[in-house]
């Protein structure tokens, strides 16, 4: 026993072989590392740089950035002044022109509350306050008629402020709602279930097009005369509902992969169902159903833009009537990179968010 | 004694749900005599109580068709220790799950601390409160640390402020030698540890009687005596125990009573040392030649 101790100690601390570390090693390791691998590697690079270059020189080199349409025609590159110089109504649409900095001011204030709740330690029940004050005091700012603030109709929100409106309200009241109809549709209460099961597939049955279609066309009918909804109150209405029923089916996923005896340990303690739910199961079974919730949620961000279909100008319906301006015809390329780009930035927060939820969550 | 007949589930009691009322009644009918008085106690749960604390009379169980417990008669004092074995599938899990309304029984009653136990859900989460309960996979709570899981009961049904339910659960981390793991996660623990917090949780919510569903059955052997020493430790405080297991060093140094289950029944009842020097059922026997080897 001892003499191996001994012998142990004497053994000398050997640098590993130089092929295996460094930038010859990881480039062996990961891009070399075989027959297929490296030809993979080379045909990769070959179309890297066929295509770069010209990408850069296309979009940045021969880009022309503040001209009016007549110069785009000229121009061999991209033209970015369709963005530039409509760049106004692309984001705030209708809304009056003089009148714009209050949906600017609304979204650095949306901004800045979503900056401050994506940090876990400063969620407490006075934060949900917080966004109630801060969400009433955006739509007082935006819809105005009070304090000399001119009133702007809801149906003259439009571009980013409306698509922004869609999904903060839309993806936040649908997550609660999906979670309760996922507790729903597994009680033990037939009539309760019943109704849940029926709502879910009915909802995920039909296309989210038909649902908007539904809410604009069809929901007026129902309506004893003289009683109308406003419009964009029934595309909400359409995409919450819409949503949750997905998100009722991925959290009902984590309802099952909690194990029996979660239950059975709160049951013991004397927890109600209402307390067993709330501190032991959902915390568990929300937690491991984040990455599909978060897919489920980024997919309803970008679903948003189908309200184009029943009249409403969102981020996407702006781009295209700028788009059917005659001066700037024909750039549709850069006008829509640009709002694939602000729908990035949105998925993007979202996702990176969820990762670090997962990681801080992580036990 | 053992009636081998085989019983159908009552149609009405097989329907699982909200029927409260009646079921009470119908149990209470079939049960006989002591009608009137458990239905009164079960009225005034406060009242002192002076006869046993738990009390089994002619219980049945069915899985759907499967007979699982048939019969069961059981009365257990307080501080009294009971040790419950047998062969797998003999119904002793199910049995003691039953008294904590677990499991669900369809015949017969189970009184608690003087409150029967039927459909009523708030005499169940009453009763739930005095009995805790020890399971063989430990079912810590595993997103919250060591003292969160203790000091959860205490707060949120017990209504203890927190700096109160912290002492507690201290106090009992303190017994079951873990209290500097306060802070730690379950995952981090081995399973002989995390069976003593299972053991110290249950202990935070101060129950009448405390339950054990095999709790070394899945612990690795070098930490099955740590938990063991626990559960000794806790006998000789005079904790009423019902506790599953093959332990039979543990049956033998801290039971009262040993009861042997086969097939859904009590088949012997017994002191331990009569139980295992002079068996008087011959299905005892042959168990125990295997387990002794």
């Amino acid at each position: 026993m001892e003499q191996t101790s001994i012998s142990l100690h004497t053994i000398e601390e050997v640098k590993p072989p130089v092929t295996s570390i460094g930038v010859i090693g990881w480039a062996r390791k990961n891009l070399f590392s075989n027959i297929l691998n490296s030809l993979l590697t080379i045909l990769i690079a070959y179309g890297l740089f066929r295509s770069v270059p010209t990408f850069i020189k296309w979009a940045f080199v021969n880009a022309v950035w503040w001209s009016d349409g007549q110069a785009c025609n000229q121009a061999s590159g991209a033209c970015w002044s369709i963005v530039t110089k409509n760049l106004r109504f692309i984001l705030f649409g209708f809304y009056p022109y003089e009148q714009q900095w209050r949906p600017v001011f609304a979204i650095v204030l949306l901004a800045a509350f979503v900056f401050f709740s994506s940090f876990r330690r400063n969620w407490n029940k006075y934060l949900l306050v917080a966004w109630i004050v801060g969400l009433t005091l955006i739509g007082l700012i935006m819809h105005g008629g009070f304090l000399g603030l001119p009133s702007v109709e809801t149906e003259q929100w439009s571009g980013i402020s409306l698509t922004l409106l869609l999904s903060i309200f839309g993806l936040s009241a649908a997550y609660p709602f999906g979670v309760i109809l996922a507790l729903g549709r597994r009680s033990r209460l037939p009539a309760i279930k019943t109704l849940c099961v029926v709502y879910i597939e009915l909802i995920r049955g039909v296309p989210l097009i038909s649902m908007l279609f539904m809410a604009s066309v069809m929901f007026p009918l129902f309506l004893p005369e003289g009683v109308t909804i406003n419009k964009i109150l029934r595309a909400q209405v359409a995409i919450i509902m819409f949503t949750a029923a997905y998100i009722a089916e991925v959290v009902r996923g984590g309802l099952q992969a909690i194990p029996r005896g979660q239950y059975e340990a709160a049951e013991t303690l004397g927890l109600n169902y209402y307390l067993k739910m709330r501190l032991i199961i959902l915390p568990q079974a929300l937690k491991t159903v984040i990455p599909p919730t978060v897919s489920i949620l980024i997919s309803a961000f970008k679903d948003t833009s189908l309200v184009v279909i029943i009249g409403l100008f969102d981020l996407l319906r702006t781009t295209h009537v700028t788009l059917s301006n005659p001066e700037w015809m024909g750039f549709s390329t850069e006008a829509y990179l640009f709002t694939a780009s602000i729908y990035f930035v949105g998925c993007f927060v979202m996702s990176n968010f969820s990762r670090r939820l997962e990681r801080e969550l992580k036990t | 004694m053992f009636r081998n007949v085989k019983l159908q589930p009552p149609p009405r009691e097989r329907i699982k749900d909200l029927r409260g009322r009646r079921l009470i009644n119908s149990t209470l009918r079939e049960a006989g005599e002591n009608n009137k008085m458990t239905y009164q106690a079960t009225k005034t749960p406060d009242k002192v109580s002076t006869g046993p604390i738990i009390r089994i009379v002619s219980m049945h169980k069915w899985f759907g068709e499967f007979h699982v417990l048939k019969d069961i008669n059981l009365s257990v004092d307080k501080g009294e220790r009971i040790v419950i074995c047998g062969p797998s599938g003999s119904g002793k899990s199910t049995l003691i799950r039953c008294i904590n309304r677990l499991e669900e029984h369809q015949r017969g009653k189970i009184i608690v601390d003087d409150i029967e136990l039927t459909n009523d859900i708030k005499n169940i989460e009453k009763i739930r409160v005095e009995v805790g309960m020890v399971f063989q996979h430990f079912n810590l709570f595993p997103h919250l640390t060591i003292l969160e899981n203790l000091t959860l009961g205490p707060i949120w049904v017990r209504k203890l402020p927190r700096s109160e339910a912290e002492d507690i659960a201290m106090y009992f981390l303190e017994k079951v030698h873990i209290a500097e793991q306060a802070a730690k996660f379950p995952g981090q623990l081995s399973g002989g540890q995390q069976q003593r917090v299972a053991i110290a949780r249950s202990l935070c919510m101060k129950p009448k009687v405390m339950l054990f569903d095999e709790p070394t059955s899945a612990l690795d052997p070098e930490m099955v005596k740590e938990v063991l020493d626990v559960m000794m430790q806790l006998a000789h405080e005079g904790m009423t125990m019902l506790v599953v297991s093959h332990e039979m060093g543990f049956a033998k140094s801290v039971a009262h009573r040993v009861l042997f289950m086969d097939s859904g029944q009590i088949l012997e009842e017994n002191t331990p040392g009569e139980f295992f020097s002079n068996p008087r059922h011959d299905r005892s026997k042959l168990f125990l030649s295997q387990i002794l080897h």
